[in-house]
């Protein structure tokens, strides 16, 4: 099989890393080869794998050794669950330097070094919440990620967050390979999430690729540092992580996206009764103003 | 070749301006411009001081080059960091020839590079403690350094590192000037913008360091330079001047200056202007908030000398006064006769100028001195206020280019045919090969001093062996007539 590149993106908090983590494990389990590649100075994107706090970096290594050139692949290439290839970015903290020339640094650092073998059957990038700079598109560059997957729930930000990063995808598809490959929803228990999801997949020209209800076992999981899948492999958290690594194994749904207006989306909002329908007078007025007209 | 009359540098204008397309025709056609003495403002002409076209061979440098290289670079006694990764600092290293006394390594330090030298581990993890590293190296190999600037180089300002914080620290342990100079590159369209962040720089972290100190016994007789880079020893030979008819130099900004030079500024009574454009900014300043005057002056050829002797020396005493006309007096003899001799042989040649800074301007009446006549110029970097003041030293109907690109320099030379172009070092070599006499402006082609009598003497000298040089008469082939090879240049355009 031929080597699957694959970008998790979202909102920030939504919940990517934990839904990276245990999707990976859960495609390690059906016989894959993966390696997740963290894109975010805070290096938390293979804890759960490594059952580690936190992993040595590469733009930390990289700057105890003087220069990137002085690594080698295995000082920065952990195995971890299931044999899962494990490789943080990393970058400064918060307020000074450049995170997103961290992220180029490493990725092109891996692919100098040859990181992406032929053994390989799936990358996962796992990339900071919002594409704030070219350093954070970097994994949907040319011959990088040919997937991306978007984790969202049924909050407006979320949502909103969801439909920028297909913006984002438009850029790049247009003068690449990257397609978007769908919507994975981590529940929030908004009112008719799914199928909200599911409309906003259908605006923007993909789908819903799975709906991850909420389960308080993915939380005493994180606490010991595990995926659920290796924690509590009976779980029906577990399942719902097996049914989502085998949906996007099978995934063959990749497309440009077609990203919608504002408007649009608080249409769709208030179609699913998220928001009342109101007085549209008075949407973008201050609540004082509102009050005083009224 | 006779001059051009109004309506044929019109018609040069507009064929030169043919070939681009028709934006790019647009915004260049307000760059370039027919001089006209009777206009009191340059914007009825010219536009200047906007950004440089996509495409164009243009000859500005950058709001870097324009701190570092130019304002802040020749303060001798201080370490200037290159803050960033290691070109900008070497490639700018001691091309100015701004020249001092001093021990170099020891108590000055004017023509070493001192870089930050920035990996890519410092651009990810910012430079903030390296530089504060650089800092205490610094003090410890170079105790007698009076103080550090920080020259910022582009990526300083993409990754937000706080060079302010890190100079207030640095200021502290070690009880020196440390200032930080916000001068990225990429900041402004040209080095202009470069001037003024580092007289900002000079205004926030160093003009007020001795207020309320008055330890520094004044006289009334005291001036400082400003805006004279002591380029091949420039301001040498216009400090004896200044000496010589009764003030007291008290500083030199910058060309072999000192920090202490800077900070006792604010004590004197007259502030003299050089380059008008890079440190009009701190004389304004100085203006507003300390109340001393300052006026523009000009050393360039023995008219201009004395013109602006007199005008610095209305503004003082009988005695200064009679100083200057004492000054002027005795050096007439020696200028005469520099005159005498080269005035022959330079008569009725036509210049064209493209230089920065005050030369476009400055320089002319030191070619009139010599019966030559400047028939092009503009400027690099300049802005509408250089302009304004370059309607009435030049000729009516010559030419007037801003940010001229290269395309459009060599038309217009092919056309006007002048006896000598004055530019940098990139233009250098294609009117060389032109078949053109050719002297490098920005550093004196390795000569100099130009400034004052003494600088006369010199300029008057490199021009007619630059101009005079029989090389010249061996530059087209034999077998080619004047007309023929005139069909060349005209089938080249």
């Amino acid at each position: 099989m031929a080597l699957r590149q694959c970008a998790i993106y979202g909102k920030g908090g939504i919940g990517k890393s934990t839904t990276t983590q245990n999707l990976v494990s859960a495609l390690a389990e059906l016989g894959n080869n993966v390696m997740i590649v963290g894109c975010d100075p805070k290096a938390d994107s293979t804890r759960l794998i490594l059952h580690a706090k936190a992993q040595t970096t590469i733009m930390s290594l990289a700057a105890e050794a003087g220069s990137v050139e002085d690594l080698e692949l295995e000082d920065v290439l952990k195995a971890g669950y299931r044999g899962i290839k494990c490789v943080e970015s990393g970058g400064p903290e918060p307020g000074v330097g450049c995170a997103g020339r961290g992220v180029i640094t490493a990725i092109n650092f891996l692919e100098e070094e040859g990181a992406y073998d032929d053994e390989l059957d799936f990358v996962f990038y796992d990339v900071l919440g919002d594409v704030v700079c070219g350093g954070f598109a970097m994994p949907i560059r040319e011959n990088k990620a040919q997937e991306i997957y978007i984790v969202c729930s049924g909050e407006m930000m979320a949502m909103y967050a969801a439909n920028n990063i297909a913006k984002g995808i438009v850029k790049y598809a247009n003068s690449g390979s990257v397609r978007l490959a769908g919507l994975i929803c981590n529940s929030r228990e908004t009112a008719r999430e799914d199928e909200l999801i599911s409309a906003l997949a259908a605006k923007i020209g993909t789908t819903m690729i799975h709906f991850v209800p909420r389960d308080n076992v993915v939380q005493r999981a994180e606490i010991r540092r595990m995926t659920v899948i290796e924690y509590e492999p009976e779980a029906k958290q577990a399942e719902e992580y097996r049914q989502l690594a085998t949906k996007i194994r099978d995934n063959k749904n990749f497309v440009i996206p077609t990203p919608i207006t504002m408007d649009e989306l608080e249409e769709l909002m208030m179609e699913f009764g998220i928001i009342d329908d109101v007085d549209e007078s008075i949407i973008g007025v201050s609540a004082a103003a509102a009050e005083a007209v009224a | 070749m006779a001059a051009l009359t109004k309506e044929e540098t019109e018609a040069l204008i507009q064929e030169v301006l043919e070939i681009y397309p028709e934006q790019a025709r647009k915004d260049r056609a307000k760059h370039l411009a027919i001089n006209d003495q009777s206009l009191e403002k340059s914007n009825k002409c010219i536009t200047s001081n906007r950004k440089s076209q996509p495409g164009v061979m243009t000859i500005r440098g950058c709001a870097y080059a324009g701190s570092k290289g130019v304002v802040w670079g020749p303060i001798k006694d201080m370490i200037h960091i290159s803050h960033g990764p290691v070109g900008c600092g070497q490639y700018s290293r001691a091309g100015r020839r701004n020249y001092y006394v001093g021990t170099t390594g020891v108590n000055t330090f004017g023509t070493m590079n001192f870089t930050s030298d920035f990996q890519e581990k410092d651009i990810v993890f910012g430079g903030d403690k390296k530089l504060a590293k650089i800092m205490n190296e610094i003090e410890a190999l170079f105790p007698l350094n009076k103080g550090i600037s920080i020259q910022s180089e582009c990526p300083i300002g993409l990754i937000g590192d706080d060079i302010e914080a890190v100079a207030k620290k640095a200021n502290k342990e070690i009880n020196k000037p440390v200032v930080p100079v916000r001068c990225e590159g990429f900041r402004g369209v040209s080095q202009s913008l470069g001037h003024h962040i580092a007289n900002d720089a000079i205004r926030d972290w160093v003009l007020e360091n001795r207020d309320g100190d008055e330890s520094f016994a004044t006289t009334p007789y005291d001036v400082a330079v400003i805006g004279d880079y002591n380029i091949g020893g420039d301001a040498w030979a216009s400090r004896t001047l200044l000496e010589e008819m009764g003030l007291r130099v008290v500083a030199q900004w910058s060309g072999d200056g000192t920090i202490a030079e800077m900070e006792k500024t604010p004590k004197v009574k007259l502030n003299l202007i050089h380059c008008y454009r890079s440190m009009n900014y701190i004389a304004r300043h100085m203006e507003e908030k300390y109340k001393i005057p300052w006026i523009e002056y000009n050393f360039f050829g023995p008219t201009k000398i004395a013109e602006s002797l007199r005008k610095i020396a209305a503004l003082f005493d009988e005695t200064i006064q009679a100083g200057a006309e004492k000054v002027i007096a005795k050096y007439q003899a020696e200028y005469d006769a520099v005159i005498a001799k080269y005035k022959p042989r330079l008569q009725g040649k036509r210049v064209m100028l493209y230089v920065g800074g005050l030369r476009p301007r400055h320089v002319i009446g030191a070619y009139e001195d010599l019966g030559m006549e400047v028939v092009g110029t503009g400027y690099e970097f300049g802005h509408n206020d250089d302009y304004d003041r370059t309607i009435k030293e030049m000729g009516n109907a010559t030419l007037i280019y801003d940010d001229v690109t290269g395309y459009e320099f060599e038309e217009f030379v092919k056309r006007v045919q002048p006896d000598l172009i004055g530019s940098g070092i990139k233009e250098k070599y294609i009117f060389q090969k032109m078949g053109i006499p050719f002297r490098q402006m920005h550093s004196w082609d390795y000569s100099g001093p130009y400034h004052g009598y003494d600088g006369f003497a010199i300029f008057a000298r490199d021009m007619d062996m630059t101009l005079n040089n029989p090389c010249w008469k061996q530059v087209k082939a034999p077998w080619k007539t004047a007309e023929s090879s005139d069909v060349a240049v005209a089938a080249s355009v």
